[in-house]
C-alpha cells in the first residue's frame, strides 16, 4: 500500500484512512458532513496526490492524442484544460482524465490511480507507432496534487500562490515556474475551486500554508467521503464506479466530450452507430422520495416503463439536499431513458422505497453575486 | 466512558435490562466507526424476532450497519426521536440515540453478553 507525500499531515489531522486504488487516503477528517458543508459554504482542502499525471511531449503529441481521445485536443488552446476520456474499440471507458495543454506540442494527462497503468500501456503502445516524433513520461510519482475547493477558495489560494489565480477562468491554469507548479481552476466538487500540482518536496508547505491561510474562513481538511458526496452532488461520474468498460460517453450523458467532426478517434464507429440508433443503456439520476438510502449494487425500476431497470452505481445521502440521491445504469430496451419525472422504485433490504428520475446535476452552485 | 449499567455484544450493541424489558443501543465506538448517522430504519411495535436476529439498520453517509438484536423478544417501543434525529446516534449513543425496546420472552440470555470492563478491555485488545 503507497502512501502520499501528505500522509503524515493527514494522521497528524486525526484522519481515518482507507484504501483506495492501491493508496492509504484520508477518508475523512472531523467527519464527512462537516466536510462536505465546509466545501458548499466556506473552503475544503483535499490530497489527490494518488491521482496519475502523465506527459506527452514531441510533434506528434497532438495527432496521437487526437486519436485516442473522443474530445477535441486540436481546439485546445494553451493554458486550458479539457475532459475527455480514453476509449475502447466499442467506445466504452478505459478512463476518464483531464488533458492540459501546455503548447501545441506538451500536453499533460490527469488520469485516476486505479487505470493509470493501463493508461500509460495505452500510451506507450501509441507512441511506439509513432517513432521519435512522441515522448510519454509518467510523472505521477513526481507531483503531489492539492485541490482547494468552495466559495472561498479563491480568496486561500490567490493569497498563497499569487493573486493572478484569482482571475483564472473555469478549466484554465497557469505555470509558476520558480515553484515548479501548475494552478487550475478546476474541480470535482460542483464548487468553484483550484487544484495545484506540485513538485512532492513542497507538498507540505503549501499544505500548511494553504491550511493557516483558510483558518479564519473556516477552511477544512477534507476527505473521500466528502468529495464522493460533492462529486455525486454536482452529477460528475466517478470512474470504475459510473462509467466503467461497459459504459460509453452517449450511455453516460457525456456525448459533449465527443466530438465527431474532429475525424477519427478510438471508438469513435461504436459511438457513431449508438448516436444514430439510440442506446439500450443509460446512465440516470435519481432521487430517493421514501424514506431510506439507495447505494451502489441496489436495483432500480422505473415503474412507468415496463422492463426499465438497472443496477445502482452511486447512491448516497446528499448532505446539500438533505435526501438520498443516485446514479443508476438503465437498460431501457429500445423505448429510449425515461423521461425525468418518472415514478421508480429502489429494494433496499427486502422493502420498496419511492423514487424519481431527476436531471443530472442534483445540485448546482449558486450564481456568484446572487 | 462506557456505562458499567448494561451488557454489551461483539457487534457493539449495549443493551440494558430491566424488569423484563431491554432496552437496545449502539456504542460509542460503534458510531465513530459510522460516522454522521443519516437514517436509521426500524422495526414496528409488535413485531417479535429470534434472538441474533436483524431488527433493522443504522445508516451512515460512507456505511450501512445492519442491528441485530442479541436476545429474543417483541418490540415494545421504538425511539421515534430518531426520524428526524439520527444524529442522536452520535450525539448521545448510550442515552438518547437508543434504539428499541423489547418485551423479553421465556428464554434464557445469552451468554456471550460482556460487562462494561469486558467490553473495555476487547476494544483496548
Amino acid at each position: 500500500m503507497q502512501r502520499t507525500v501528505l500522509y503524515g499531515r493527514h494522521a497528524e489531522s486525526g484522519a481515518r484512512f482507507v484504501p483506495f486504488a492501491g493508496y492509504e487516503m484520508p477518508i475523512q477528517y472531523e467527519g464527512v458532513l462537516a466536510e462536505h458543508r465546509a466545501v458548499r459554504e466556506r473552503a475544503g482542502m483535499f490530497d489527490v496526490s494518488h491521482m496519475g499525471e502523465i506527459r506527452v511531449r514531441g510533434p506528434r503529441a497532438q495527432p496521437l492524442l487526437q486519436r485516442l481521445t473522443p474530445n477535441d485536443v486540436a481546439a485546445l488552446d494553451p493554458f486550458r484544460a479539457q475532459y475527455s476520456a480514453f476509449l475502447t474499440g466499442r467506445g466504452t471507458f478505459v478512463d476518464d482524465l483531464l488533458v492540459y495543454c501546455l503548447d501545441s506540442e506538451d500536453y499533460l494527462l490527469v488520469v485516476n490511480a486505479a487505470s493509470r497503468a493501463r493508461d500509460l500501456e495505452l500510451l506507450e503502445t501509441a507512441a511506439a507507432e509513432e517513432g521519435e516524433g512522441v515522448r510519454v513520461d509518467d510523472r505521477s510519482d513526481a507531483t503531489a496534487l492539492i485541490a482547494v475547493q468552495g466559495p472561498r477558495a479563491a480568496d486561500i489560494v490567490a493569497d498563497v500562490v499569487g493573486a493572478e489565480a484569482a482571475d483564472l477562468r473555469y478549466y484554465s491554469f497557469l505555470r509558476q515556474d520558480a515553484a515548479r507548479r501548475m494552478v487550475s481552476r478546476t474541480g470535482y466538487t460542483g464548487e468553484d475551486g483550484f487544484e495545484i500540482y506540485t513538485p512532492p518536496e513542497r507538498a507540505e508547505d503549501l499544505w500548511d500554508e494553504l491550511l493557516a491561510r483558510g483558518r479564519d474562513v473556516g477552511l477544512a481538511p477534507a476527505g473521500l467521503g466528502a468529495r464522493d458526496t460533492l462529486r455525486l452532488e454536482a452529477g460528475m461520474m466517478l470512474c470504475g464506479q459510473d462509467i466503467d468498460e461497459e459504459t460509453t460517453p452517449v450511455e453516460a450523458g457525456l456525448s459533449w466530450i465527443v466530438k465527431w467532426k474532429k475525424g477519427d478517434f478510438v471508438g469513435r464507429d461504436a459511438l457513431v452507430r449508438q448516436r444514430e440508433d439510440g442506446c439500450r443503456h443509460r446512465l440516470v439520476g435519481f432521487e430517493v422520495e421514501g424514506r431510506g438510502i439507495a447505494r451502489h449494487g441496489h436495483r432500480l425500476t422505473v415503474r412507468d416503463v415496463p422492463g426499465c431497470a438497472g443496477p445502482v452505481t452511486s447512491g448516497a445521502f446528499a448532505p446539500t439536499l438533505g435526501r438520498a440521491v443516485g446514479i443508476a445504469r438503465l437498460d431501457c430496451g429500445d423505448g429510449g431513458p425515461p423521461a425525468p419525472g418518472s415514478a421508480a422504485c429502489v429494494e433496499v433490504r427486502g422493502r420498496e422505497i419511492d423514487c424519481r428520475i431527476v436531471k443530472l446535476p442534483f445540485y448546482r452552485r449558486p450564481k456568484q453575486g446572487a | 466512558m462506557i456505562p458499567d449499567d448494561r451488557l454489551y455484544t461483539a457487534q457493539h450493541e449495549w443493551l440494558k435490562v430491566e424488569d423484563g424489558e431491554a432496552v437496545l443501543g449502539i456504542t460509542d465506538f460503534a458510531q465513530q466507526e459510522l460516522g454522521d448517522v443519516v437514517f436509521v430504519e426500524l422495526p414496528e411495535a409488535g413485531q417479535e424476532f429470534a434472538a441474533g436476529a436483524e431488527i433493522g439498520a443504522i445508516e451512515s453517509v460512507k456505511a450501512v450497519a445492519e442491528i441485530f438484536t442479541p436476545v429474543a423478544g417483541a418490540v415494545e417501543a421504538v425511539n421515534a426521536g430518531l426520524e428526524d434525529a439520527p444524529e442522536l446516534v452520535n450525539e448521545d449513543p448510550y442515552g438518547g440515540g437508543w434504539l428499541v425496546r423489547l418485551c423479553l420472552g421465556q428464554e434464557e440470555m445469552p451468554d456471550d453478553l460482556m460487562t462494561a470492563a469486558d467490553y473495555e478491555a476487547r476494544l483496548a485488545g
